[in-house]
């Protein structure tokens, strides 16, 4: 099934007696740039780990692609791309390594592989330094390449982790033209975030609490009928109550 | 199949990359190998022979010189009875003995057997049987040479069995076991504690408080200190109760003595990992700090003084040379501190200088 | 400009540093750096990662020493005086560097008894902040959540009493709810007429400092208050709505009077390379060329430049990678 949406049926997730994801529904489509926030702990990573097919559910339904992630998991795999913020690419290689690697994990022609890392080390500025080592490359540059290695393998859908965290202004917003570029292209972009900006960048959002979902839908709409000006100013509304209640001892 | 293809070579980049990790697996099997290779001899030299000879005669004394010039025997006493031996074995001033039978050379003119007591200390009972064997072929030279019948010379192999009663070499091994096993550990306890520090980040903020290096390390030496008591009891414990190995002297001495050895290798542990912030290096400095020197040359497997002239030099410095010195010595022997007040010594000396070396080398800032 | 709160009778500076280097083999963290800091001030750094925040930090906390320039941080200097002006110092590094498997509580009586005092007497001064943790004394570290382990760092920090306090980006990677609780507790203490020196990547938090330095590359671009750098822009700031955003991007990086386009969330930030013209006719123009492409219901309005777009403007050009000088790989 060609396919390059998410659908997540009251999808749940219990560590033991804890229940980090609580029978959330919700649906990404095709093309879509999703901000998918929350805060620390809200259990937007445990969401994500079960879409890649990296944990299984306790309950519920999720297809990614097309693929059930109960039972097509390595599937799921060959059809997405990630990114985190913590590690994408291996500091001690070559940018140039970096991506013949993944092209061959990721099974890609050999011609076609050698097109696509040309077009992409030219598209990012990085044929002059392609045999350095990714390690000394400027945090932005990095994130960038990581991108970009990311969709090597042209995947239907991308998960983002915290992509842009601790970049610089100028470099952020490169980064999100490469997104843009992606979507345009028609891969579904799903991406996490701390700066609340680029949740406006983001064509809908969902805010995740204690393991629920409290919104979701545009910015615009979101920010209307919560009555605020910015997607900020919502999310404190909407996880302040929650915080207090962890403080309370709950958590 | 690119797939494993791509995988296994990005692993050797990583290995070929990770220097200090490459470097560590490539040197130090060769430099086991190499010391190994140098310590390991199976002959024997500069044994030490003590001679009891109640009546000296031409026999014995021609005997006796030829003891002393092979090269392998080196001649500490001679007297006229056995009664000094104990003390001679206890105090390891000789290794060997032999006690010629009285009027010997009267005998063998008269045809008559005469009997030659070879006395080894069973502590060693490996080297223990190579100086008895090369007694033997002396006197069996002796013998021919001079024509005699076969038996002529009765030699009679006796073990000073009051060492070593079992003759188990467990009794040998474990006081040895108990220096590498204690020194391995309490290096890698600090320096593991240390550099955990420096990993989690809560190093920083020491650092930036008021507490000043010397406080710290003691800080980290104190607790492992009480451990360390425990874990020279519980290794005393095992020695005892499962290896049998006798105790003649002072458990409280014993006790004492240990802690003092961990004391010198927690300031070990300390002194090797002040350079590093990484826990897998600390550890890999830590053991080659402790395990290899302890296995090679501090006397456990391979006797020093069959070791090339340099690797008993560097002994020396070898902190379990020492202590296994001072457990055997207690715990086979029965010695106290008046024999051991030496290898004591040294080992106080050494822990203070590996403490100031510490605190000296203990970074108060970050670089 | 600045009003130091009446911490005591130090007409003195908290902080003077002046010409600051410091290279690490071939990379430069921090180059010439010079600012001063009035006491009782709450004073920002503003820079992503890589600009060298956390290696100044750690030269004013004496954890490093600048290979040139000087650094005197409450009239003592910062390398030679390192043992009298750590007992004044509270430092929160940036990751989180209190001890896991200790509780809430034997964090806080450790670091208290290092700087040879106990919770107990100290108690009021830290109750702001304590009193929200109190409820989990006995939890290991480990366990807390993530605003709740910069609270007792934060804590833990000011248990001494410092005089000036460092907190190394101490709000990143935690949200966005957790971060106004932290700068509410921050300024309670500014009231006592604590010197707070803070680092950010977060550009909106320039706001709530008394002055801000704006740092890029070891380098710094800007030292004022914010209104005064915000006011420092020299042009006017446009902000442009449309219904496609990225086309509306991409067509306005087109135009030829265009010096700057950046996404600011929902809307363009758009400069105009032609200083004299009124805003109006920059509008109208915009208007026009938009709807040439075939853009229509585009809105440009004028609006008070940020931090962000200061920053992005005085920094020119996004980093670049390192030159031939790297070869690390094989």
């Amino acid at each position: 099934m060609s396919d390059a949406t998410i659908r997540a049926t009251q999808l749940t997730r219990r560590f033991g007696s804890f229940v980090a994801v609580d029978g959330i529904t919700f649906e990404v489509r095709s093309g879509e740039v999703f901000g998918f926030l929350g805060a620390n702990g809200a259990g937007k990573t445990t969401v994500i780990r079960m879409l890649t097919g990296l944990l299984l559910p306790t309950a519920g339904q999720a297809t990614v692609a097309g693929h059930d992630v109960y039972r097509e998991s390595e599937a799921i795999k060959r059809d997405i791309g990630y990114m985190s913020q913590r590690f994408s690419l291996y500091d001690d290689l070559s940018a140039l390594e970096n991506i013949r690697l993944y092209g061959g994990i990721y099974d890609i022609e050999r011609t076609e592989l050698r097109h696509r890392t040309d077009t992409m080390l030219e598209r990012l500025g990085l044929t002059r330094v392609q045999n350095d080592s990714v390690g000394s490359l400027p945090l932005g540059w990095k994130q960038k390449l990581a991108l970009s290695v990311a969709l090597l393998h042209r995947p239907r859908i991308v998960f983002l982790d915290e992509p842009t965290s601790g970049v610089d202004p100028i470099t952020r917003r490169q980064f999100w033209e490469l997104i843009y570029e992606a979507s345009h292209a028609g891969t579904t972009v799903l991406v996490t975030t701390h700066y609340m900006d680029e949740a406006e960048y983001c064509d809908r959002i969902s805010i995740m609490v204690a393991g629920r979902i409290a919104a979701i839908g545009t910015p615009a709409e979101l920010k209307q009928s919560a009555g605020v000006e910015s997607i900020d100013e919502l999310f404190v509304q909407l996880a302040r109550p929650a915080s207090d209640h962890a403080a309370a001892g709950q958590r | 199949m690119n797939a494993l293809l791509g995988l296994l070579r990005k692993e050797w980049y990583h290995i070929l990359r990770d220097r200090r990790t490459l470097f560590v697996i490539v040197f130090y099997p060769i430099v086991q190998v190499m010391l190994f290779g140098a310590s390991v001899r199976t002959d024997v030299r500069n044994v030490r022979l003590a001679i009891v000879d109640p009546t000296p005669d031409a026999t014995t004394l021609e005997l006796r010189n030829r003891f002393a010039a092979t090269g392998v025997f080196r001649i500490v006493s001679v007297t006229p009875t056995d009664a000094p031996l104990d003390h001679l074995f206890q105090t390891d001033t000789a290794q060997v003995a032999v006690a010629f039978q009285p009027r010997f050379g009267e005998r063998l003119s008269r045809g008559e057997a005469a009997q030659v007591l070879v006395f080894s200390d069973a502590t060693e009972p490996n080297s223990g049987t190579s100086r008895q064997i090369y007694v033997r072929s002396v006197l069996q030279a002796y013998q021919e040479e001079l024509g005699l019948r076969a038996g002529a010379l009765r030699i009679v192999p006796r073990v000073r069995s009051r060492f070593n009663p079992t003759r188990v070499s467990a009794n040998l091994f474990v006081p040895g076991l108990m220096a590498i096993i204690l020194t391995i550990i309490a290096a890698l306890m600090t320096a593991l504690s240390l550099t955990r520090e420096k990993e989690t980040g809560t190093m920083e903020v020491l650092l930036v408080s008021p507490l000043r290096p010397w406080q710290i390390i003691v800080g980290k030496i104190s607790p492992y200190l009480v451990i360390g008591f425990l874990s020279v009891l519980s290794v005393y414990g095992v020695a005892r109760i499962v290896f049998h190995v006798p105790m003649q002297g002072s458990l409280a001495l014993l006790i004492v003595e240990g802690m003092l050895f961990i004391l010198v290798s927690l300031s070990l542990g300390i002194l090797v990992s002040a350079r590093t912030s990484s826990q897998r290096v600390a550890t890999l400095a830590a053991m080659m700090a402790t395990m290899l020197p302890t296995q090679m040359l501090s006397g456990l497997v391979f006797p020093i003084e069959s070791m090339p002239r340099a690797l008993q030099w560097v002994s020396l410095i070898v902190p379990a040379r020492w202590f296994i010195v001072i457990v055997r010595g207690i715990m086979l022997k029965g010695v106290g501190l008046s024999y051991v007040w030496q290898e004591t010594m040294i080992l106080a000396a050494m822990a203070l200088v590996l403490l100031v070396a510490s605190t000296q080398s203990f970074k108060v800032r970050l670089q | 400009m600045t009003t130091p709160s009446g911490a005591g009778a130090h007409a003195e500076r908290a902080i003077v540093v002046e010409g600051l280097t410091k290279r690490f083999g071939d990379v430069v963290a921090l180059s010439g750096v010079s600012f001063a800091v009035e006491p009782g001030e709450t004073f920002g750094f503003i820079g992503p990662d890589g600009a060298g925040k956390t290696t100044l930090f750690r030269i004013l906390v004496t954890l490093l020493v600048p290979d040139a320039g000087t650094a005197r941080v409450l009239g003592m200097d910062a390398v030679s005086q390192l043992w009298e002006l750590r007992r004044h110092i509270g430092y929160m590094p940036g990751r989180f560097s209190l001890y896991p498997d200790l509780s809430v509580e034997e964090n806080l009586r450790f670091f208290a008894s290092v700087f040879g005092t106990t919770i107990e007497r100290e108690y009021e001064q830290i109750a702001p902040i304590y009193s929200q943790l109190e409820a989990f004394n006995e939890r290991r570290a480990a366990a807390l959540s993530g605003g709740m382990k910069q609270k007792l760092a934060l804590c833990c920090a000011l248990v001494h009493r410092p005089r000036i306090l460092f907190l190394d980006e101490p709000t990143t990677g935690v949200d966005a709810v957790s971060r106004r609780e932290f700068w509410e507790l921050l300024a309670r203490f500014k009231a006592t007429g604590l010197t707070v020196v803070v680092s950010t990547p977060y550009m909106d938090e320039a706001r709530r400092c008394d002055r801000v330095a704006l740092i890029q590359r070891g380098q710094l671009l800007a030292v004022d208050t914010p209104r005064a750098i915000t006011e420092s822009f020299g042009r006017t700031l446009f902000a442009v709505t449309a219904a496609n955003r990225y086309r509306t991007l991409q067509t306005l990086r087109e135009f030829p009077e265009t010096a700057s386009v950046y996404p600011f969330g929902e809307t363009l930030h758009y400069t105009d390379r032609r200083v004299e013209r009124s805003p109006d006719a920059i509008a109208d123009d915009l208007r026009r060329f938009a709807a040439s492409r075939g853009l229509s219901e585009l809105t440009v309005t004028p609006m008070p430049p940020t931090i962000e777009d200061v920053f992005m403007a005085r920094m020119g050009t996004a980093e670049q990678p390192a030159a031939p000088a790297s070869r690390g790989a094989a």
